[in-house]
């Protein structure tokens, strides 16, 4: 809690955040486009095949890899639906990642990824660009991203480092868990009102080869570039909403964390169910060989529990794949924020020691006023940037999570659909034949 | 309660049925409400309660007793609906009915009982023979034990059963007076020998052979099946964790906390459903478990069997070697190896007189071993006929119980998809209202 100088600070936290009206910031925006893009606009990468004029290297399994995840029905229209939220806010920025293919030179072997881009606005020369770019360049995008605005939440990235041996780096399971990721982390960025502009956003978008030197004219937004140092500030005391959020990610971490342990806990519970059902079918199937009447009917039931046994394996690969990686993304995208909440700390600690060193001493060292101005700047821009990050932050993740369960809830429900048709099926055959038999007595 | 049908037909320990009476019995072969005492009679086990006494070695055990009732079907019929008849029974009652029955008619396949102990438990089952879920099941199965036995068209007929189910006092005695006791060691002991038949009836061997692969495979079934029971009972109950994580979340939240705590909810209810799915997949095992017992006594009868037919084997062999002797002695020539031969031959050649008196005793042991090849042979054509008739009965009684097993199974599976459809759907809408 502030001490010393609460007026001097009022400007910078106690005040209403909502009528600190953010530059840049667009009317209520709460799109969560990701595949939505891939749904609406067919033609930005969904059901690709064989991908741009480049012969096809394709992964080691040779499959060609497909690029957008099957949708089925129920989870199409929870899709569309969250675009209703859009509160008539138009996106003219679009873009995909899809078709990884793999390369091998004589350096090294790496993935590389199509980033598509669709736009209407007037910064970009064309309506559609399609550049290759792999891991790398995302990399320095968001470094680049992190340097330039500071003030600002950059969404995660998929882990760098990759256990060689652990994890397969080619395997397709990998390559689309890590694309997805790659997806969203793009689509993000063009969503963010201030982020989508950025000119290093631009080039990755655009450019042939990326010049990853610092070639580039930096010419930002914000006006000069601006350095954060985060040395030793101390801060005095952080306000109250700041705080707020910093325990409800730490509360929120520890329920990811829960959630996560808990959905492995499951699918293994599931996969040893698997195991002994792939055992029991067959007795079925054995019993018939020495029965004459039983012989149809077992060998039935011991379909039925086959189709289970691979609709099973399906949900618990659907999880696997799907449910666990964007769940351990958000714990990434929670530490993007801590992140961003320590630097804003920082920059607030800062100011309050120069302006404590103004305040309270007239000597040679104190710092000129308007330095002090500029920390006060900093501190007010950064707490706007920080809430309206917060805000588009936490509806995102309502979406992000209202999607994710809804998806698990309809692998679940597909599942038990797949074994209900099964049984349901059998039943009659097995009834038939009864009858039959009955009418012959 | 006793009338006509008893003393008519078969009583205790008579498998000496003529050809044609036991062709009159067996006439009909459906069992179900067709035949003699089910007819008649109600029957049914409706209680179990805890009884202590004092047992043989006078010690204080504690055990479970079963309510008997019976009532006549006609007084049920009239609508008058009397209090029925009834009598209380422990499970040693049973096993000591079913060992005379299976003394008694060695040529059926007598109904199994309900295990002694409890088989084949998946964790969360309990091996405890006092355990109220254990103890319900069993009543169940003594129910239905009752109900074969009285529906057979031989076994129905037996006075010792007719008591067992009317004069609670002094039954054990009286089945101890018919003296099968002996006959159940000897057959005990028979049952488990080993020997060799020459010419057994390809049939009872094929059957005996369907028993074992029968025990095997429904064995391999029972294991399979409660371990998948207790995966699936840990995968139910692991969602039940949702339930706690995301009332925990929702305190966080703001506007996902309704929508998370009621879908939380929903996940404590899938994770309960468990339970009483796995219940009614437990009576699905105890069906399959009768039918592991049945193949037990299926055994029985082939056995028996190729007892007869060994014994008229051996007799016919015994007869074959004694003419043989006979035809040595007359003829004075020796065709196969003997010590007598050879010692007669060292020390001298017998006297007319002692010649004369060996022959006459050869004869008289052929003239009787004749009588009892010939009766061993009616023995085992008798017992082929019936038993195989009762096979035959068992086969398309197996057949349909089977059938139907299969068929309330795959329904029980349908019920639960339909239960797991309905939950997660809930849980969906709550999501889609965070």
């Amino acid at each position: 809690m502030s001490l010393g100088t609460p007026r001097s600070l009022a400007s910078s936290g106690q005040k209403n955040i909502q009528d600190i009206r953010h530059p840049l910031c667009a009317a209520e925006e709460s799109a969560s486009s990701r595949s939505a893009d891939a749904l609406i606009h067919p033609g930005s990468g969904a059901a690709t095949g064989g991908g741009g004029g480049e012969k096809d290297l394709s992964l080691p399994n040779g499959t060609p890899v497909e690029t957008s995840s099957p949708a089925s029905s129920s989870s199409l229209l929870n899709r569309l639906q969250l675009d209703d939220d859009l509160d008539g806010e138009t996106r003219d920025l679009f873009v995909t990642v899809d078709d990884p293919k793999k390369h091998v030179s004589t350096m090294e072997t790496y993935i590389t990824y199509r980033v598509c881009t669709k736009t209407t606005r007037t910064e970009f020369d064309l309506p559609e660009y399609s550049v290759r770019r792999r891991y790398q360049d995302f990399d320095w995008l968001r470094n680049k991203l992190e340097e330039s605005q500071p003030t600002h939440l950059i969404p995660p990235l998929p882990e760098k480092f990759v256990m060689k041996g652990v994890v397969d780096r080619f395997s397709e399971e990998f390559v689309d868990t890590r694309r997805k990721a790659l997806d969203k982390f793009l689509k993000r960025v063009a969503d963010h009102p201030v982020l989508s502009f950025n000119e290093h956003f631009n080039a990755f978008l655009l450019a042939k080869d990326l010049n990853k030197r610092q070639g580039l004219a930096l010419l930002t937004k914000m006006g000069e570039s601006v350095k954060y140092v985060t040395g030793g500030y101390k801060l005095r005391g952080r306000p109250i909403e700041f705080a707020a959020m910093g325990d409800y990610l730490d509360m929120f971490t520890q329920k990811l964390g829960t959630i996560d342990r808990i959905a492995q806990r499951i699918i293994k519970e599931q996969s040893e169910f698997l195991m002994e059902l792939r055992e029991y079918g067959p007795v079925y199937s054995s019993w018939s060989s020495f029965e004459e009447e039983l012989h149809d009917p077992l060998e039935g039931v011991s379909g039925c529990v086959s189709n289970c046994s691979s609709a099973l394996d399906e949900l618990t690969e659907d999880m696997s794949e799907e449910f666990l990686p964007v769940l351990r993304e958000y714990v990434l995208y929670i530490e993007s924020m801590k992140t961003v909440l320590k630097k804003r700390d920082q920059v607030q600690a800062e100011y309050e020691t120069k302006l404590e060193a103004v305040v309270f001493r007239e000597d040679k060292k104190t710092p000129v006023p308007t330095d002090v101005e500029k920390c006060q700047d900093r501190v007010e821009c950064f707490n706007a940037d920080l809430k309206a990050d917060w805000d588009r932050w936490q509806n995102n993740k309502r979406q992000d999570f209202r999607q994710l369960l809804t998806g698990m809830a309809d692998k679940n429900i597909q599942y038990y659909e797949k074994c209900l048709a099964a049984w349901e099926s059998l039943i009659p055959s097995l009834q038939d034949k009864q009858e039959a038999r009955d009418e012959t007595n | 309660m006793a009338d006509s049908g008893s003393e008519e037909i078969a009583v205790i320990g008579n498998t000496d049925l003529t050809p044609s009476e036991s062709e009159n019995n067996l006439k009909n072969t459906m069992v179900e409400k067709g035949t003699n005492l089910l007819k008649r009679m109600e029957i049914n086990v409706a209680e179990a309660e805890k009884r202590t006494g004092k047992n043989a070695v006078n010690m204080q055990e504690t055990y479970t007793v079963y309510l008997i009732e019976t009532r006549p079907v006609d007084a049920a019929s009239e609508g008058t609906n009397p209090v029925p008849d009834s009598l209380w029974r422990r499970y040693s009652e049973f096993e000591l009915l079913r060992n005379y029955l299976l003394v008694a008619y060695p040529f059926v396949v007598v109904p199994p009982l309900p295990e002694k102990r409890a088989e084949f438990v998946w964790h969360k089952l309990t091996a405890d023979n006092m355990d109220p879920d254990f103890v319900e099941r069993r009543r169940v199965g003594l129910e239905n034990f009752l109900l074969r036995v009285a529906s057979h068209q031989v076994l129905s007929n037996d006075k010792i059963f007719y008591s067992f189910l009317t004069e609670e006092n002094g039954w054990k005695e009286t089945v101890f007076e018919t003296g099968f006791q002996a006959k159940a060691d000897s057959r005990l002991k028979a049952l488990n020998a080993t020997f060799r038949v020459k010419n057994p009836d390809k049939r009872f061997a094929d059957m005996k052979h369907y028993g074992d692969e029968l025990q095997s495979v429904i064995s391999q079934l029972l294991r399979v099946r409660a371990r998948a029971a207790d995966r699936l009972y840990g995968v139910y109950k692991v969602h039940g964790n949702y339930g706690r994580v995301f009332s925990e979340w929702s305190a966080i939240e703001k506007e996902m906390g309704d929508g998370l705590q009621s879908a939380g909810h929903h996940m404590d209810a899938y994770a309960a459903s468990v339970d009483d799915i796995l219940e009614e997949e437990e009576h699905y095992a105890d069906q399959l478990k009768e039918y592991l017992f049945y193949a037990d006594a299926v055994r029985a009868v082939c056995r028996k069997h190729e007892l007869t037919q060994f014994e008229l084997e051996m007799a016919a062999q015994d007869l074959t070697s004694k003419k043989q002797q006979r035809e040595e002695l007359a003829t004075g020539t020796v065709r196969t190896f003997s010590l007598k031969g050879m010692t007669s031959k060292l020390f001298g050649q017998e006297t007319p007189e002692q010649r004369e008196a060996k022959l006459k005793m050869l004869e008289t042991q052929i003239e009787e071993g004749e009588e009892l090849v010939k009766e061993r042979n009616t023995e085992c054509d008798e017992y082929v006929k019936s038993a195989w008739v009762d096979i035959e009965r068992f086969k398309e009684q197996k057949d349909h119980d089977l059938r139907e097993a299969l068929i309330s199974y795959a329904i029980m599976q349908i019920s639960m998809c339909k239960k797991g459809i309905q939950v997660w759907n809930n849980a969906k809408e709550c999501f889609s209202k965070m």
